[in-house]
């Protein structure tokens, strides 16, 4: 495995067996199109959910969309105490003027001349359009976040997600060393049990498993978000594949000079799992970090919230608020996408590396 | 190339954590050296096991077994001794039908609704998920600029919660949303996603592909990479046209990667349930609503929340999953061996 | 200056008072939350006061999503890791877990004679003291009254029954070109009313819930059909599955809807989203030929029986419960007052609006309109039952997986199973 990359720059021609002879082929074309959709496709989405998050929640609501949040401009009108909102009004006379609105009664509305204010006109409120400009809704993000303690769950999520993220290293690495290295009895019965549970959505035993942490009385502290997922199945079936493709002379060796098995763990196999631990290290900290149904049933205290519970929080019954449901998405992509920039070589070249053989 | 990303991970990982992990796996060494004097090597696998057995056995196998005792119980109390024993009236509940293929024959309707349609999600979203990773892994094998930063864009859905994929489209995907918007301009009327079954399952799997095809395409291009390159010059020689090179060379030999990428995503495939259930609700009607959805709502979203046929239902879930993967393994083994 | 440096001693001699009383505090209080708007506030404010006053009691408001409240928060009541105070919505269903306050309260006089009726739906089988409401809700219309003025028809008045707002508003939406001529929220508690106004009985003789019958049938059937012929858009109800509850209030604050059937929880939102824009304008509950009702509702904050501290949770509770500061939360958030006496006018809405004035007036006028079967069925320990099988089952018969006839049947089949099952070990 370890020399499938090495080869890249040669296989970098697996359809293009023609190198340089300047014929198109039709993959070639394909290639650039596919490219040019997936991005596309991949990134739109994401840009459009960030620019909608600036959006005013009357401006959420128009149709068509506008691409750039968009506000309507209001003005300070002399003898009127509040800043009146701008119309571009169709006058009786067919000329476009730009008016401020005084108020509206029944579907006519009342307007004034922002430069002479003695001006005033009655517009049918089918004739009048918004003049709006280019403005950021900023308050779909403060609102929420001066509502809630973001500094306690930002830290409660970090913790939770560390904390969480070793123990399933250790953990994990440790019972994948002792199912891939060594042979003894039962080792077959627990590699299958591994494998059948790995089937099993933790959604459908939610109970007996709140069941095992309130007898523990775990109930609203960080360690029941915790210890329920540390050991994972994935980690183990992940761990114990890329482990099972190290040189066992290595290992002899090690046992030659004498190293206690625990040191052949961390100084010989640990290392050379490198690859496939920081595979498994993203994806704990991903589990982690976007996990939401199951803090939601143990935590219900605010000083053990995570991000993701205090961010919901403003989720009523009766009302969806795309507002700020759209601005707090945001803010809980921010560190994933962090993590990804300065991580993305490290993922997406570890999966390839460790190859899940 | 990969050995540069050991050294510098290793490196990294050494200096930003080094000496307290050193110390820290150093301490360590004490106890487990102790056993091993004492034992010998012959206990240390189990030593090793011992502490994920341990969370393993706490938080999964306890759960697994009161979860059973469950689905033999009756009532809305929540601890297992004061829940009344009913035998299989759950079981024979669920299977009470008298028609199979007609779920509105079925006493409870939506736990087979739910199979059914668990069932054709999984087909068409493991068959267009593993071709759609196939050709994105093909593409993204070839002599292209900035490679890496193509395969990021692909990747990066993996690493979005469940919740905030459905959500940015479910966004896309309103009445009155920029979909509809493009439709409109374009001088269609606007379509209605989720009110139309077809539709709605449709951009289920659609969502559910545009989140995890990028997981499966980076197996399947380590697939690629791993292909000698001296084959395909010889094919070149040979003056082998590239569709044939496709069919002979690559497919076969990528065959073990796409067994694997089949495998999990059927895994994935069956559990699915948040994606769906924030972005369709389960609808229209029952149209989207799968088996996992509907153990949710029995043990917990119903007033009366009906642990006992909640589990009774997973455990049915469990039987048949077991069977499947049991099924996978011998055709995997069996390929292996001939 | 020097006034300066006296606000700056002043406010470190009260944070260091603050500091001690919370030092001396030896009593802790939780009290789980959901936010509809940002009630949570004026909670929190009065709260304060109550801290104030009593140094000895700290109380900590955990406002969690609304899920958890339906979801997690009876697991963790029947586990015994409940909080010590919470808001909650099912009234009747969790009322095994109230605390009665009676022994401890100083004035139970005054609780009853303010929540009197109320009382009931927290302890249905009982004459516990357990709570009150944080919310009085009412269902009803409302109507998009510029649309009407634009389109030149006349609005059905006083007694109009549900058909002739259908016509109205199917004339309306003709002429002006909007997509949705009437929406309804997606709740089975919305469809109850007008199922009563129709002569639904929703109990037996005996008193035992059943739930199909004609009146309920003709109610029901009018909504099937009004989804075939497009007076109602088929999205909001067939757009998602079970139980799931859907507003349309998005779609309405857009003017894409004529009439919107929904309830007095929507004022404050309104207010704020739709303002000055067009005149939403709540209408009395139309008429059936049994009755014109809307059904009541609303959410109240109980106190549990698990807590350690009834004591002063009783006491925070008769604080909370006093008219001055339940008129000033009332007030705050525009909610229809759950007590008796402020319900005749003792609470200044926070609001210049004439529209939510006005339709502040329309549903707190409609409560003694209500039918006294609406009264019981919201009184009914097990009414979200019916309400979760009565929007399910109509849902899937609307998408056409169901016909109507086998909606029924299924319904009743759904209550008798979940009330077999709830009967079981109690």
């Amino acid at each position: 495995m370890a020399d499938a990359t090495a080869n890249r720059v040669t296989v970098g021609t697996l359809l293009t067996a023609r190198r340089g002879n300047g014929k198109l082929h039709w993959t070639d074309i394909f290639t650039y199109l596919y490219l040019g959709f997936g991005i596309l496709l991949m990134f739109g989405p994401v840009v459009w959910l960030v620019l909608s998050s600036f959006k005013t929640p009357a401006g959420l609501l128009e149709f068509p969309p506008t691409m750039l949040p968009l506000g309507q401009i209001s003005v300070e009108v002399e003898g009127y105490d509040d800043p009146l909102p701008v119309f571009r009004a169709t006058l009786e006379d067919g000329t476009q003027k730009d008016l401020a609105q005084i108020r509206r009664i029944g579907i006519v509305s009342q307007m004034v001349d922002p430069a002479n204010p003695e001006n005033t006109y009655k517009v049918p409120i089918s004739d009048r359009t918004p003049v709006r400009e280019f403005r950021i809704a900023t308050e779909n993000y403060v609102e929420p976040l001066q509502r809630f303690n973001f500094g306690r769950y930002l830290w409660n999520s970090v913790v939770v997600t560390v904390v969480a993220t070793a123990i399933t290293l250790l953990i994990n690495s440790m019972a994948a060393y002792g199912l891939s290295i060594y042979e003894f009895r039962g080792r077959n019965a627990i590699m299958l049990f591994v494998i059948g549970t790995l089937m099993i959505p933790i959604t459908v035993i939610l109970v007996p498993v709140y069941l095992v942490v309130t007898s523990l009385d775990m109930v609203n502290s960080l360690w029941a978000v915790i210890l329920p997922g540390a050991a994972t199945p994935t980690g183990v079936f992940l761990l114990r594949q890329y482990m099972l493709t190290l040189p066992r002379d290595l290992i002899e060796a090690a046992r030659m000079d004498k190293a206690s098995e625990w040191q052949i763990y961390w100084r010989v196999v640990l290392p050379l799992a490198m690859p496939a631990i920081a595979v498994l290290a993203i994806f704990s900290i991903m589990w982690r970090w976007n996990d939401f149904l199951w803090p939601l049933i143990v935590l219900n205290r605010s000083e053990v919230y995570t991000l993701q519970l205090g961010l919901n929080a403003f989720q009523g019954e009766l009302d969806v608020q795309w507002h700020f449901i759209l601005a707090m998405t945001v803010v809980t992509l921010i560190p994933v996408v962090l993590i990804f920039a300065f991580l993305q070589r490290f993922i997406t070249t570890g999966i390839a590396n460790s190859g899940m053989k | 190339m990969s050995s540069d990303t050991k050294m510098t991970l290793s490196e990294r990982l050494q200096t930003v954590a080094g000496w307290p992990l050193q110390m820290f796996f150093r301490i360590l060494d004490v106890p487990f050296r102790a056993i091993q004097k004492l034992g010998g090597i012959g206990p240390m696998p189990y030593v090793f096991l011992l502490p994920n057995l341990a969370f393993f056995g706490l938080f999964v196998v306890v759960p697994l077994f009161i979860n059973f005792g469950f689905s033999l119980t009756g009532g809305t109390n929540l601890f297992p001794q004061d829940r009344v024993y009913v035998g299989t009236e759950q079981y024979e509940f669920l299977f009470n039908c008298e028609n199979y293929a007609d779920t509105t024959t079925c006493q409870e309707d939506r736990f087979w609704k739910g199979l059914f349609n668990t069932a054709i999600f999984v087909f068409f979203q493991v068959a267009f998920l593993v071709l759609f990773s196939l050709i994105t892994a093909l593409v993204l094998n070839r002599k292209i600029r900035a490679r890496g930063f193509f395969r990021a864009v692909f990747f990066f859905p993996v690493l979005l919660s469940p919740v905030v994929v459905a959500l940015i489209w479910k966004w896309i995907l309103l009445r009155d949303g920029i979909l509809n918007a493009f439709l409109v301009s374009l001088g269609f009327d606007k379509i209605l996603f989720f009110v139309s079954p077809e539709w709605a399952m449709f951009w289920a799997i659609f969502v559910s592909i545009w989140a995890h095809m990028g997981f499966y395409t980076l197996i399947l291009l380590a697939g690629l990479q791993a292909i000698p390159p001296d084959l395909y010059e010889a094919a070149e020689m040979d003056g082998t046209s590239k569709e044939r090179v496709f069919w002979r060379i690559t497919l076969p030999l990528l065959w073990p990667n796409m067994l694997v990428v089949i495998v999990l995503a059927l895994i994935k495939g069956v559990q699915i349930f948040d994606e769906v259930y924030v972005l369709t609700g389960g609808g229209p009607g029952t149209a989207t609503q799968f088996i996992v959805q509907y153990i949710y709502n029995t043990g917990f979203t119903n007033q009366v929340q009906n642990f006992g046929l909640a589990s009774a239902a997973s455990v049915v879930l469990g039987v048949m999953l077991f069977a499947l993967t049991m099924m996978q393994l011998a055709a995997t083994r069996r390929r292996d061996n001939g | 200056m020097t006034y300066r440096m006296k606000s700056l001693l002043g406010t470190s001699i009260l944070s260091l008072a603050l500091m001690t009383s919370s030092a001396m505090a030896e009593t802790e209080l939780r009290m789980t939350w959901y936010d509809d708007g940002n009630e949570s506030a004026a909670m929190q404010a009065l709260l304060d006061k109550f801290e104030q006053q009593n140094p000895d009691v700290s109380v900590t408001l955990d406002v969690v999503p609304y899920k958890a409240i339906i979801e997690s928060l009876p697991v963790q009541l029947a586990a015994g890791d409940g909080p010590d105070l919470a808001r909650v919505t099912d009234l009747g269903g969790l009322s095994k877990y109230y605390l009665d306050m009676t022994p401890h309260l100083e004035n139970t006089e005054y609780w009853r004679e303010s929540f009197g009726p109320f009382l009931k739906w927290l302890s249905p089988e009982g004459d516990a003291i357990s709570g009150f409401m944080t919310q009085l809700s009412v269902t009803g219309p409302y109507v998009n009254k510029t649309l009407f003025e634009q389109a030149g028809v006349e609005m059905p008045g006083e007694g109009a029954t549900w058909d002739d707002w259908a016509t109205a508003v199917n004339e309306v939406a003709s002429k002006l070109d909007i997509p949705i001529p009437m929406a309804w929220d997606r709740s089975g508690h919305r469809v109850s009313g007008p199922a009563i106004a129709q002569g639904a009985k929703m109990f037996d003789a005996d008193g035992n819930p059943a739930l199909v019958d004609d009146g309920l049938k003709a109610m029901a059937t009018k909504l099937y059909d009004w989804h075939q012929d497009g007076t109602m858009a088929k999205e909001l109800w067939g757009s998602v599955s079970g139980s799931t509850y859907l507003g349309a209030n998005e779609d309405f604050a857009n003017a894409q809807v004529v009439m919107y059937m929904s309830g007095s929880w929507q004022i404050p939102q309104f207010a704020d989203k739709i303002g000055d824009a067009f005149d939403w304008w709540a209408v009395p509950a139309p008429c059936g030929p049994a009755a014109c009702t809307g059904m009541p509702g609303g959410a109240a904050l109980v106190a549990i029986k698990d807590t350690e501290h009834p004591e002063e949770v009783s006491k925070l509770m008769e604080f909370l419960a006093q008219e001055e500061n339940l008129a000033e939360f009332y007030g705050k958030n525009l909610f229809i007052p759950g007590h008796l006496g402020l319900a005749e006018g003792g609470v200044e809405f926070a609001s210049e609006d004439p529209r939510a004035i006005h339709a502040l007036e329309t549903f707190a006028g409609a409560v003694p309109s209500i039918s006294p079967v609406a009264f019981d069925l919201q009184g009914y320990a097990n009414n979200r039952v019916m309400f979760n099988a009565l929007i399910s089952r109509l849902g899937e018969a609307i998408v056409g997986e169901l016909t109507l006839d086998q909606a029924f049947e299924r319904m009743t089949q759904d209550v008798e199973k979940q009330l077999a099952e709830k009967e079981r070990g109690n």
